[in-house]
């Protein structure tokens, strides 16, 4: 699960992780007033979107005044921000946060990840901040230095130590980038974090270490433990199909093609989607509708998949193992029912009780196309596609 | 013979008394699976399926069990599994998916120190057809024979199964070793156990986008596997930064492309197919 910076930056501040002080913003009026609240004479007002890159999407303005601090507000809130991560179509800002800005000596990055390798989470420093990581990695990996955390989550203070000196921080900032370090580890424990960016850290002309940005990302099979976590999901930035089917307990991800697809188990799903694009097709969706899905379910993923007005056919490939087959043709027979699908259908069932599956969807008097082998779906949906 | 199970393999079934225990452990025991008891804390002295329920996998233990199958609920799941290798458990077989993955840190490093072999979480578990299987896979469309088949997903080992029975061959042992980004028994574990059982003839290895496994499997088959491997990577379409399902399927900085495992596993000498529906074509085609 993604939150926003300006809530990640306010679980920083429980944590004792240095940041500058900023306030959240709905409209241009509340962002001028939040550089009188804030004092100073310099201010960042900053798109709160659930995507990286905001800079160079134009998504961060530096301000001189609380006037220039409204206009940039008045831009950004309500536009569709376009960031290298968001696709053309970009996204809508709906908040701006307002924080005071600093003299900035150094940009560094840091950041927190699982590392799947080493079984362990890892801490991960940069001289090379400011700038995209992924491509500091590729380029030269000798730059970015990893710290690994011990198997309860602790990073040492010596880790921490060798951390700041490898960035070559001298007198003061070296306690302070230990300090923020050590901190930033012990919320990550606490709150299960899967990834936390820093991107930049940056030192101050008067020597302080400060996250000027707030990437955290926490993991959902451990929010059942965060319920205060939970609360900070924002639905109003997710892909709204993806988030109706996570409200269904399916998983959903929308894509650009036109071939819808409803499948069991994430593997087959993907493998689903692959021999679709194979064959000259492009899948309009992932959908897991999992090991033991109910016929109310299989309903609601139609009707989500419909609600996607580039889908001109549908492919249902299920391998029911322990999920019966009888079960899957209810479903789509319950769901043909209560939903006007209105686009061909290539069906492709296989495993446990196929055979009074298939029977009943023959009886049903439903217009199918039934496919021997999911190879046999593949070719059949996207001619079917094609015909539409 | 296959790898893991064999005929002296007696499990205890963890979270027996739970919905999803007791509707697996019974298709376990139709399958000839010899399940000695269940362990749920708090109904020790009970029975059910006709079996008996421990507190404890320690009395599992006393009582026989050398393998057991974990359906406990996510957040107490990662502890079951401690239990059970403290207890001397040799194979756990973890069903439970969405275990938190710090969870799953503490007890990988845990088992470190214990003799314990953990499968999964997140995943279908083991069968040796015609001898036990254990986990959650549909036992019919299993039969005996010499393809060893490994995968981190659940019903695309099902198709795999499917397609290898299709073409008149068996399997010496089938396990999805899990979705999640932490696993007990990677890739590389799994290949060497079926290059070294002569049950074995050929292999049969399904990846996914996310991390790095695949690739590491691929330079240990360059090195060390000498029977045929047949290969696929699930997730040739997945656009970056979406997890497609498994809390492993990730593309994320841009690695874990399925193109980039593709070509490690090629590379390594495996016989990949892009088609997931020519899993069983492109064995034949080898053997």
């Amino acid at each position: 699960m993604n939150i926003h910076e300006y809530q990640a930056k306010a679980l920083f501040r429980d944590y004792g992780v240095a940041t500058q002080q900023g306030r959240l913003a709905l409209t241009p009026d509340e962002a001028e007033a939040a550089c009188a609240a804030l004092g100073g004479d310099l201010w960042v007002v900053k798109a709160q979107v659930h995507a990286g890159g905001r800079g160079k999407g134009g998504g961060i303005r530096l301000c001189r005044s609380p006037s220039e601090a409204r206009d940039a507000a008045e831009a950004l809130l309500g536009s569709q921000l376009v960031t290298p991560q968001t696709g053309p179509e970009g996204v809508t800002v709906r908040a701006v946060y307002v924080e005071a800005g600093c003299e900035i000596a150094r940009e560094l990055y840091l950041g927190m990840v699982l590392d799947r390798e080493r079984e362990r989470m890892v801490m991960m420093a940069s001289t090379e901040g400011g700038v995209e990581i992924e491509a500091v990695a590729a380029a030269t990996p000798e730059k970015i230095l990893k710290a690994k955390l011990g198997p309860d989550g602790a990073l040492t203070e010596t880790a921490a130590r060798e951390l700041a000196q490898a960035l070559a921080l001298e007198g003061e900032q070296v306690d302070c980038a230990v300090e923020f370090m050590l901190a930033l580890a012990q919320m990550a424990q606490e709150l299960d974090c899967s990834i936390v960016e820093i991107n930049p850290l940056v030192i101050t002309s008067d020597d302080r270490v400060i996250a000027l940005d707030a990437k955290v990302n926490f993991d959902d099979s451990a929010l059942f433990r965060h319920p205060e976590i939970g609360e900070l999901r924002d639905t109003a930035a997710e892909e709204p199909l993806e988030a109706r089917a996570s409200a269904a307990g399916l998983n959903y991800i929308k894509l650009d093609g036109r071939i819808g697809c409803m499948v069991n188990g994430a593997g087959l799903a993907m493998a689903t989607m692959d021999l679709i694009k194979l064959h000259g097709g492009e899948p309009a969706n992932f959908l897991d509708v999992g090991g033991g899905a109910t016929a109310k379910q299989v309903t609601e993923g139609f009707s989500i998949i419909l609600s996607d007005p580039e889908v001109e056919a549908i492919f249902v490939n299920i391998f029911g193992g322990i999920m019966r087959c009888d079960f899957i043709a209810e479903g789509i027979i319950a769901a043909a029912r209560e939903v006007e699908i209105g686009v061909p259908l290539v069906v492709r069932l296989e495993g446990t009780n196929v055979e009074l599956g298939r029977q009943m969807l023959d009886e049903s008097g439903l217009a199918l196309i039934t496919a021997g082998d999911m190879d046999d779906g593949a070719r059949k949906v996207i001619a079917a596609a094609e015909g539409a | 013979m296959g790898i893991w199970l064999d005929r002296d393999s007696r499990i205890a079934v963890q979270g027996l008394t739970g919905r999803n225990g007791q509707f697996h452990a019974r298709q376990m025991l139709d399958y000839g699976t010899l399940l000695v008891g269940g362990v749920t804390p708090g109904k020790g002295g009970s029975e059910c399926l006709g079996l008996p329920v421990w507190d404890t996998v320690a009395e599992a233990v006393d009582n026989g069990a050398n393998v057991s199958c974990v359906f406990v609920p996510p957040r107490f799941a990662a502890a079951a599994i401690r239990e059970a290798a403290d207890a001397g458990i040799g194979l756990v077989v973890a069903i439970t998916e969405g275990i938190p993955a710090l969870d799953m840190v503490r007890t990988k490093a845990h088992l470190a120190d214990t003799g314990t072999r953990l499968i999964g979480p997140n995943c279908p578990g083991i069968i040796t057809p015609g001898v036990a299987k254990v986990g959650i896979m549909p036992g019919h469309i299993h039969r005996p024979g010499d393809i060893g088949i490994v995968s981190r997903s659940g019903t695309l080992t099902y198709e795999a199964v499917d397609q290898v029975t299709r073409i008149g061959r068996g399997q010496s042992t089938c396990l999805g070793i899990g979705g999640d980004p932490i696993i007990g028994t990677p890739f590389i574990d799994v290949l060497e156990a079926f290059e070294a059982d002569p049950a074995t003839k050929a292999m049969v290895m399904i990846g996914e986008i996310g991390g790095s496994a695949e690739e590491a499997a691929a330079d240990f088959v360059r090195e060390h596997v000498s029977k045929p491997v047949v290969g696929f990577i699930a997730g040739s379409t997945a656009p970056p930064g979406k997890r497609m399902g498994h809390a492993g399927a990730i593309i994320a900085g841009g690695k874990g492309t399925a193109g980039a495992k593709m070509e490690a596993m090629r590379k390594a000498g495996i016989a990949v197919t892009e088609n997931p529906a020519k899993l069983g074509a492109t064995l034949e085609e080898l053997l």
